[in-house]
C-alpha cells in the first residue's frame, strides 16, 4: 500500500492496473517539479543573462563565473548544497521546493545562454534605427528587441523543459516522491521491479512526447518576424 | 554660406589602430543639399554615423546647429556628452539606412508612429495623421497596414524615409539609400528624395553612387578618399572638370562600371 492505495498481486495485469493510480500521483509530482523548475530556470536565466550583458565588469564577471560553475558541476551538487547547507543558515524548505529550486538553478545556466543568443541575434541595425529615432533604451528593449527575440527564445527554452522533466528523478535522493521514486518503493515492497519500472518508462515516454510536440507546435505558431505591433 | 548647421572641426575617428577620419574639416550650410561620393571604405558612412550619434569621435569637435554634438559645455570647457545631451541633439537629425532597418514586427504605420508618440509625445491620432500624410507623400497610402516584409525593397526604403521624416528633423542623412535595391526599384526611391530636395528646406547629406542623381539634386558634391575631402565643388564643375587627378580616376572608374 502506498498513498492509501492497495495493490493487487494476483496477476501481472491486475498488479499493473492497481499501481497505475499510485504512479499517476508520482507523475503529478514530477510534472509539478518540472513546471516549477522550468519557471525558476526562465526567471533566473533572464536575470543572469542581463547581468552577464552588463557593461560593468564587477557585475558581469560574477554572473559569468556563477554560470560556468553551475554548468560544470553535477545537478546533485546543487541539490545537496541547497538541501543540506541552506538549513545551516536557517533556511528550511520542503524537499520538493528544494529539488525544484535546484533544477531551476542548474538549468538557469543554460537558459541564460538561450536569452543571450536570442537577444544578440537581433541585428545591430535594429538598435541603430531605434537610437536614430531617439527611442529610450528601455522602450527599445521592450518594444524592438524583445518582441523579435521572444519567438526565437521560446522554442529553445522549450527544449530545456523536456530536459528538466527527465532530470526530476534525481530529486528522489532527497526523498521527493516523484514518479521513479514511487516505482522504486513499490518494487522494494513487492519484489517486482519489472512492472512499475516499465510503466514509469512508458509514462515518461508519453510525457516527453507530449511536451516535445507542444514545443514544436509553439515553434510553428510563433510569428517569425516578432510579435506584431499595429 | 549661411551659418553652417553641421561643422566638423579637426575630427579624428579611429577604429583600433586604423584612422578612418584624420583631422576632418567639413561644413554643411543650413538647407544645403550635399552629396558625398568616394570609394568604399573612405569613411563616408562614418561621417553620417558620427552625426547620427551611432559612432563616437576620438578627437576634434562636431557641431550641429552651433552646439557641440559629442561634447557638452561645462564651465567654459568641453566635456564628453551625456546621454541626455545626445538625446536632445539627436532630435535634429534623421537617418535613412542602406539596409532600411525597418522594425519587421511593426506595421508600416506603426513604424512611423512609434517614435513620434513615444519620443515627441504626440497623441496617437496626431501621430497617425502625420504618418498618413507622409505615406501619401511617398506614395504608400494603401500599404499602411502591411508589414515591411510584405513590401518590395523600394517600398521599404520609402517607408524608411517617411519614418525618419516623421520626427521632423532639420537634417536628413542618407547612407547609400538605393545600394541594396534591385536596379528597377532605384528610381522610385530617388524620386522621393528628389522631391524632398526640391520642395523642402531640409538640410540633406547624402552618400550615393548614383552620380547622375547627385548631379541633379546637390548644391555641392564632396569627393572623399581615405577619410579626407580630396575635392569639393558644385556638381557641374566637379563632374565635368575635376581639378584633382584622384577625382578624375574615381569618376572614370564609376562611369566604366555603369557602362
Ligand atoms: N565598427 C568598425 N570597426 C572597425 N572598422 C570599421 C568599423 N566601421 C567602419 N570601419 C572601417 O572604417 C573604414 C571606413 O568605413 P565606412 O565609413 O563604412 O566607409 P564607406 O562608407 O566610405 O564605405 C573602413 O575601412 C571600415 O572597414
Ligand atoms: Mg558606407
Amino acid at each position: 500500500m502506498l498513498f492509501g492505495i492497495e495493490w493487487d498481486t494476483s496477476s501481472e495485469w491486475a498488479f499493473a492496473v492497481s499501481i497505475l493510480p499510485i504512479l499517476l500521483i508520482g507523475m503529478w509530482v514530477t510534472i509539478q517539479a518540472t513546471v516549477l523548475g522550468f519557471f525558476v530556470a526562465m526567471v533566473l536565466g533572464l536575470i543572469l543573462a542581463v547581468l552577464k550583458a552588463a557593461p560593468l565588469r564587477i557585475v558581469s564577471w560574477p554572473a559569468r563565473a556563477l554560470t560556468e560553475f553551475i554548468r560544470d558541476t553535477p545537478l546533485l551538487i546543487q541539490l545537496f548544497f541547497l538541501y543540506y547547507v541552506l538549513p545551516e543558515y536557517g533556511i528550511i524548505l520542503p524537499a520538493f521546493l528544494t529539488g525544484a529550486l535546484a533544477l531551476g538553478v542548474q538549468y538557469s545556466a543554460y537558459t541564460s545562454e538561450v536569452y543571450r543568443a536570442g537577444l544578440e541575434a537581433i541585428l545591430s541595425g535594429q538598435r541603430e534605427a531605434a537610437r536614430a529615432l531617439n527611442l529610450s533604451s528601455v522602450r527599445t528593449f521592450t518594444h524592438v528587441i524583445l518582441p523579435q527575440a521572444i519567438p526565437r527564445i521560446i522554442p529553445a527554452l522549450g527544449n530545456y523543459l523536456v530536459s528538466i522533466m527527465k532530470d526530476v528523478p534525481v530529486l528522489s535522493v532527497v526523498t521527493v516522491l516523484e514518479m521513479l521514486n514511487v516505482a522504486k518503493i513499490i518494487g522494494d515492497r513487492t519484489f517486482d521491479y519489472m512492472v512499475p519500472l516499465s510503466m514509469v518508462g512508458g509514462l515518461y515516454l508519453i510525457m516527453t512526447l507530449v511536451a516535445s510536440a507542444g514545443v514544436r507546435y509553439l515553434d510553428v505558431m510563433l510569428p517569425k518576424r516578432g510579435f506584431p505591433l499595429r | 554660406m549661411s551659418d553652417p548647421i553641421i561643422k566638423f572641426d579637426k575630427v579624428v575617428k579611429r577604429f583600433g589602430n586604423f584612422t578612418v577620419l584624420n583631422e576632418l574639416d567639413f561644413e554643411v550650410g543650413t538647407g544645403e543639399k550635399v552629396t558625398i561620393i568616394g570609394p568604399s571604405g573612405s569613411g563616408k558612412s562614418t561621417v553620417l554615423r558620427i552625426l547620427m550619434t551611432l559612432e563616437n569621435i576620438n578627437e576634434g569637435v562636431v557641431y550641429v546647429g552651433g552646439e557641440p554634438l559629442w561634447h557638452e559645455r561645462k564651465n567654459g570647457a568641453l566635456i564628453p556628452a551625456s546621454e541626455a545631451h545626445l538625446r536632445k541633439m539627436r532630435e535634429q537629425l534623421g537617418m535613412v539606412f542602406q539596409q532600411f532597418n525597418l522594425f519587421p514586427h511593426m506595421t508600416v504605420r506603426r513604424n512611423l508612429t512609434e517614435a513620434p508618440v513615444r519620443v515627441l509625445g504626440l497623441s496617437k491620432s496626431e501621430a497617425r495623421n502625420r504618418a498618413d500624410e507622409l505615406l501619401e507623400m511617398v506614395g504608400l497610402t494603401d500599404q499602411a497596414d502591411k508589414f515591411p516584409n510584405q513590401l518590395s525593397g523600394g517600398q521599404q526604403q520609402r517607408v524608411g524615409i517617411a519614418r525618419a521624416l516623421a520626427m521632423r528633423p532639420k537634417v536628413m542623412l542618407f547612407d547609400e539609400p538605393t545600394s541594396a535595391l534591385d536596379p528597377e526599384l532605384v528610381g522610385e526611391v530617388l524620386n522621393v528624395i528628389r522631391r524632398l530636395a526640391t520642395e523642402h528646406d531640409l538640410t540633406m547629406l547624402l552618400v550615393t553612387h548614383e552620380m547622375q542623381f547627385a548631379r541633379q539634386v546637390s548644391d555641392r558634391v564632396c569627393f572623399f578618399d581615405k577619410g579626407r575631402i580630396v575635392e569639393q565643388g558644385v556638381p557641374d564643375q566637379l563632374f565635368t572638370n575635376p581639378r584633382e587627378e584622384r577625382t578624375r580616376e574615381f569618376l572614370k572608374a564609376v562611369l566604366e562600371s555603369e557602362a
